[in-house]
């Protein structure tokens, strides 16, 4: 029951992406609306999930590696800092970077896109505690690369499956039924949220 | 600050915006042409049911005398809903105003009381010199990187003019916007196809060439701006140019559809070398290419050589001089300001290819001096200008004054400014608010005007 709770978290974590419209399922619905077809907004989904995907798995892969040489007590602080980190840059630039993609985008443009918009967000960072703690549930003091590298994978499968399948719901169902017009309303500040959750992550990684 | 919901003048599609509430209130630059007393941004009621309808209402002053107030623009708009670039919790609330002259930038909070907004920042020309290498600032959009303010000269007042980003927050320069400028030299006015990945700018001229007024050998010498200029608005680098030939010049004010998966868009030029005349152009994608099409022609009208300014009199007609377009929200009426004989007409451009005239009001003008029923004395001078239109596309607002140098070089009596509205009927067809009369206040003269919660050439859209 101990492992169950970050398996859960990672997969929150994904659908928290997938219901935010700035992490791409109102890209995908846009493109769709752009071209007049639905086979696009599917075809989104792949770039969508997998720029996503990479980003995850390269902060996790380069957190790891070196988190495998810290002991755990110096890895979790280094990692709390990192996050406090982005959480810093969130609250002052947050949304405002260079536009490098528009609506005319290719599906390598939207995998680019995903990629850096996941980057810029922290997403990665953000699921540091939960493999730390997977990674630390079978041994006791210390984490050892050769089972943190199969958790590792396994977790940014199910952050991302979770983000893809919430993108896919909401993108194809707003396309179908769905007016636009609900954005006006729904669009809730996803950013300050991140935001706060990455502030409350850090902290709470710090003070364990 | 953030807020927790998008806006509620923010609308992913220029369909939905067209559903807006009716603008209660608008603001109109203001300014002296004698540069004695400080330029305004002016409040007008224009709501119907009130009292102070058709009045000023507020007023703030620039700290300086002589910025000679212009073009101006929100700090956000309906583009924050933009799914490759969001800042759908950016509140519109600043107006970005700047000295066309001065080369001063002035933010203007119109929140906590609409009626009497505050300056909170002033940006010296200075800043914007050092930062971004450009001065004689015009235009203003706000768009996917922030708030795009364009520029018709570099910092010396020479060519390049070009277009710089400001931080939609912060308000802080962020430095020039193109990486890649090409052969473009001139700038006037820009904006975007959003859904098109596009950045079109037009052409006027250098500060020399205009700022004591225009200048005759270099019009006749076809000097003056006659280009349009497409540039990829993502990788900011330049793409292509159209050169409309040594007969036409000054092109000026550039519409694109609302509608963003629509690539055509419409462009006034102000003069033919030809015969006076002006025209309409429109943009439009063919192949992998932008190409133009002339699709409106406005003759001179002839006149009795007594009743034209010297500049004029040689020609014994009157140049429309179309100095302003602007198109409703569903991309159907084109309203077109010929500033020269004093009309504003309607065109149906459902078919972009093949306007049909719907509606045409005259007011002032340099021979017809026409006036509005509820002027009080009679020949009114200036003619339709700068326009603007309702987003529900019911209400169009224009004032008379072009720039203060060139005004008295068409209108040498003077101007004395006024505002007006006219109603639109469904379908076409368009007349004066009789109700509806500004008689601006002496020693200032009207420009641009912007509606309450965005008008029709203040937001762009990514959904369609």
């Amino acid at each position: 029951m101990t492992t169950f709770w970050p398996w859960l978290s990672l997969a929150g974590l994904g659908a928290f992406h997938g219901l935010n419209p700035a992490m791409g399922w109102l890209f995908a619905v846009a493109l769709g609306l752009h071209s007049q077809s639905g086979r696009v907004v599917w075809l989104s989904l792949a770039p969508i999930a997998i720029g996503h995907a990479i980003s995850v798995a390269t902060v996790l892969a380069v957190v790891v590696a070196f988190g495998s040489t810290l002991d755990p007590n110096t890895f979790r602080m280094a990692a709390a800092a990192l996050i406090l980190g982005a959480a810093g840059y969130s609250a002052v630039y947050g949304h405002r970077h260079r536009v490098r993609i528009g609506m005319r985008t290719d599906m390598a443009g939207l995998a680019l896109w995903s990629f850096l918009m996941a980057t810029s967000h922290g997403a990665g960072l953000m699921l540091v505690p939960a493999v730390l703690s997977l990674c630390l549930a079978g041994h006791a003091s210390e984490l050892a690369m050769a089972s943190s590298l199969p958790i590792s994978l396994a977790a940014v499968a199910v952050h991302s499956g979770a983000m893809l399948i919430v993108t896919a719901v909401l993108s194809l169902a707003v396309f179908a039924w769905f007016d636009l017009a609900v954005l006006r309303s729904a669009w809730i500040n996803f950013d300050r949220l991140w935001t706060l959750a990455l502030g409350a992550t850090g902290i709470v990684l710090l003070v364990q | 600050m953030a807020t927790w919901r998008p806006d509620p003048s923010f609308y992913p599609s220029p369909r939905m915006a067209a559903k807006a509430p009716k603008e209660t209130l608008a603001y109109v630059a203001a300014f002296d042409p004698e540069r004695k007393r400080p330029d305004a941004i002016a409040v007008v009621d224009v709501d119907p049911a009130s009292s102070t309808y058709s009045q000023i209402v507020g007023q703030v002053d620039m700290p300086n005398v002589g910025d000679e107030l212009h073009h101006f623009g929100w700090n956000a708009c309906s583009s924050c809903l933009c799914p490759n670039a969001p800042h759908p919790h950016v509140e519109r609330r600043y107006l970005v105003v700047p000295g066309l002259r001065s080369s001063r930038l002035h933010i203007i909070d119109t929140k906590p009381d609409p009626r009497n907004p505050q300056i909170i920042r002033v940006i010296e020309p200075s800043e914007i010199a050092e930062k971004a290498n450009y001065s004689r600032l015009h235009t203003t959009h706000c768009g996917p990187e922030g708030i795009y303010v364009n520029a018709l000269a570099d910092r010396d007042g020479k060519a390049p003019g070009g277009i710089f980003l400001l931080d939609h927050q912060s308000f802080d320069v962020l430095g020039q916007w193109e990486m890649d400028r090409g052969p473009q030299k001139l700038a006037y006015d820009f904006w975007w196809h959003l859904g098109h990945d596009t950045m079109i700018t037009s052409e006027w001229g250098t500060p020399d060439t205009f700022e004591n007024g225009l200048v005759p050998e270099v019009l006749l010498g076809s000097k003056y701006g006659r280009r349009l200029h497409f540039w990829d608005l993502h990788k900011r680098k330049h793409l292509q140019e159209i050169d409309f030939g040594e007969e036409h010049q000054l092109v000026f004010e550039l519409r694109p559809a609302h509608d963003p998966t629509k690539a055509y868009g419409f462009v006034g030029c102000v003069i033919s070398l030809k015969d006076l005349s002006a025209s309409i152009w429109t943009w439009y994608r063919d192949g992998n290419q932008w190409a133009v099409k002339k699709v409106i022609e406005i003759p001179a009208e002839p006149a009795d050589p007594e009743l034209l300014p010297p500049v004029l009199k040689g020609f014994s007609a009157v140049a429309p001089l179309v100095t302003d377009i602007d198109l409703s929200m569903d991309d159907r009426f084109l309203y077109v300001s010929c500033w020269g004989t004093g009309d504003m007409i309607q065109y149906d451009v459902s078919d972009p290819f093949a306007p049909k005239e719907t509606g045409r009001v005259r007011i002032g003008g340099i021979v017809s001096r026409a006036t509005h029923p509820k002027a009080k004395n009679g020949a009114l001078s200036g003619g339709p200008q700068m326009v603007e239109i309702s987003r529900d596309g019911k209400r169009v607002y224009f004032t008379n004054s072009l720039y203060g140098a060139i005004d008295p070089q068409f209108y040498p009596e003077g101007i004395d400014g006024w505002m007006v509205k006219l109603d639109v009927a469904d379908g076409g067809g368009i007349a004066f608010d009789e109700n509806f009369f500004v008689d601006w206040p002496k020693g200032h003269r009207p420009h641009q005007v912007r509606l309450e919660g965005g008008d029709c050439s203040s937001d762009s859209y990514c959904y369609p």
